[in-house]
């Protein structure tokens, strides 16, 4: 387990999480997830050889129910929180450049 | 009447004894009272909560039969939707989101004709343990203005205390419930996990959130349990009343229990405030008077809990809170013109330091050349940590612990360091990782007059034994009649 991290792994990791941090933002989350980080080292006191991974606790596994159609929340509610909408669509601002041919 | 628990209220209403609108105004009077000093609501309904109380006690006056909870004036935690209503999550990318429809455990509480007064106050995405991290307001201690509620569930557990609300509802990812119930002299249940609908919360981890009531008594407890409990269809992790049947959890609460055999975990209590131990070792005690067999036992694992919980907890965060996203609904950047921007921008500017801290701890576990060792080894340590609850269980009904190392501290004691608030949940996090269901109730009292909590634990869909165990405690332990000093 790699023990630290650095500004420049903070500034990747921003990245993939869709963050725009400040300068500031960037050194104080190194500092911080280095100690919480630092302290998740614990974990590898512990032989895990051979222990499942236990994702959840429930005693069940697949839950099948029948296809039916059931009422949804139709357009009006689902783009009644939209930032921006135009007509029945979620608008945002343009994906490809003009020119792009897209 | 504000002295009144939930049930009491209840019966008398459908005695028409007291009529609910009666109830409601009481209840607004004294938030009109404490809230300015409490600030455990985030929004107030007073018209919906006086339509609804006027049809319930209409209910009652024409005859008709009513629900469990009628009339009975509640709040509800801002994680939780409710049409119409506004659903913040105390976050600001939130602020303005109204929810399009009723969480289950709304549903339920309409169909028992609760009255809901309005929503709570939280940590931001109910991520915290002292309510500090809401974006949008600052809750205090009842008992002492000038500490923290607890959290995330700080609101409710607030708001409760300061009789604002006759009973509440709260979430439980790492401790929500049971620590602020403890932090505020209140009973807080966290459910087995499943046992309770999450369909209408909002995502925190969601192999760990589940929604529970906050209350005067036990007998409240197993009340709401009652009203809340059960399978839904549209979470497909509710379990079945056929897999795990859903008892009376009212009908045999005052039985004691005979033969009880009761653990506590020695080393686990060698960190607690001297204070936190004496009351805990109090109620050891009293249970050996009332013929419960003690056993100590060892669960060599819990010691990994707060790790194991950081690295989950904040990898199923980052993945749950990717919908906000700008698009769909919620905060969006103004500064935003291009489209990467709307991401990038509107979530820098609508999350709180606490939420973007444990995005970037989930997706740092999450990422390629990390998912091994960080998170996969905690999915087995999870497991070891259940195996150390799953043969307790097989030795004893209920483990014993304290709920938090120490009483309600001060407001802003613990926000510069987020370690030592991580680790303050020392106690009451490893009961999500396994899954089981756990109770804090009121044990006493320390120097400063703050409330200490006892917490108990039980095998997974056994809160029927839980509570009737908790109960046990209530009756028997005396503890001195006391109020808030916001009441004062």
């Amino acid at each position: 387990m790699a023990g630290t991290i650095d500004e420049a792994q903070v500034r990747k990791v921003a990245k993939l999480a869709r963050l725009e941090l400040t300068d500031e933002e960037v050194k104080r989350f190194s500092r911080d997830l280095a100690a919480i980080l630092e302290y998740i080292q614990k974990l590898n006191e512990l032989n895990t050889d051979g222990v499942e991974p236990l994702a959840h606790c429930l005693p069940i596994t697949n839950v099948l129910r029948d296809d039916i159609v059931r009422p949804s929340l139709g357009a009006e509610a689902t783009l009644a929180n939209a930032p921006d909408r135009y007509e029945d669509y979620f608008k945002v601002p343009s994906i490809f450049d003009d020119n792009s041919g897209a | 009447m504000l002295e009144l628990t939930a049930r009491q209220l209840r019966d008398r209403i459908v005695r028409r004894d007291i009529c609910s609108v009666e109830a409601v105004e009481a209840v607004f009077a004294q938030i009109d009272k404490s809230e300015p000093t409490v600030g455990a609501y985030l929004t107030l309904d007073r018209t919906g909560a006086m339509e609804a109380a006027r049809r319930v006690d209409e209910k009652i006056a024409a005859g008709n039969s009513v629900g469990a909870l009628a009339g009975v004036p509640m709040a509800i935690k801002d994680n939780l939707c409710r049409q119409g209503a506004a659903t913040t999550c105390g976050s600001k990318i939130l602020a303005n989101f109204h929810s399009p429809y009723d969480a289950h455990v709304v549903e339920r509480l309409h169909a028992a004709d609760a009255v809901i007064l309005g929503k709570t106050n939280l940590d931001e995405f109910a991520m915290g343990s002292s309510t500090e991290n809401s974006g949008l307001k600052r809750t205090v201690n009842p008992w002492d203005p000038t500490r923290v509620p607890g959290g995330s569930s700080g609101g409710s557990a607030a708001a409760v205390a300061a009789r604002m609300c006759y009973a509440a509802l709260g979430s439980d990812t790492g401790g929500s419930i049971r620590q602020p119930a403890s932090f505020c002299g209140v009973v807080g249940l966290k459910p087995t996990y499943g046992r309770v609908s999450r369909y209408g919360l909002v995502a925190y981890g969601s192999s760990l959130d589940q929604i529970g009531p906050l209350t005067r008594d036990v007998a409240d407890s197993a009340l709401i349990l009652q009203v809340i409990a059960g399978h839904d269809l549209r979470d497909s992790t509710s379990v079945s009343e056929e897999i795990a049947p859903i008892p009376d959890y009212s009908a045999h609460l005052d039985d004691p229990l005979k033969g009880l055999r009761i653990a506590f975990v020695p080393h686990l209590n060698e960190g607690a405030d001297p204070q936190v131990l004496a009351a805990f070792q109090n109620a050891v005690e009293l249970y050996r008077s009332l013929g419960a067999n003690i056993v100590e036992v060892r669960m060599p694992h819990l010691d990994y809990a707060i790790a194991c919980y950081y690295v989950i907890a904040t990898a199923e965060a980052s993945s749950n809170l990717s919908r906000y996203d700008g698009v769909h609904y919620g905060h969006r950047s103004k500064k935003a013109d291009e489209f990467a921007q709307v991401y990038n921008l509107s979530r820098a500017e609508g999350f709180g330091a606490e939420v973007k801290r444990r995005i970037m701890l989930g997706t740092y576990a999450l990422s390629s050349g990390y998912y091994d060792a960080y998170y996969l080894k905690a999915l087995k340590v999870r497991n070891l940590i259940r195996q150390d609850f799953s043969r307790v269980f097989e030795q004893a009904d209920c483990i014993l612990m304290p709920v938090a190392p120490s009483t309600a501290f001060g407001l802003g004691e613990k926000t510069a360091d987020p370690l030592q608030m991580y680790l303050a949940d020392i106690y009451t996090i490893a009961v999500n990782l396994a899954g089981i269901p756990g109770i804090s109730v009121p044990c006493g009292f320390d120097d400063h007059g703050l409330p200490i909590g006892l917490q108990i634990l039980s095998g997974p869909f056994t809160e029927d034994k839980l509570l009737r165990v908790a109960r046990m405690f209530e009756k028997t332990a005396n503890l001195p009649q006391r109020v808030p000093a916001v009441l004062g």
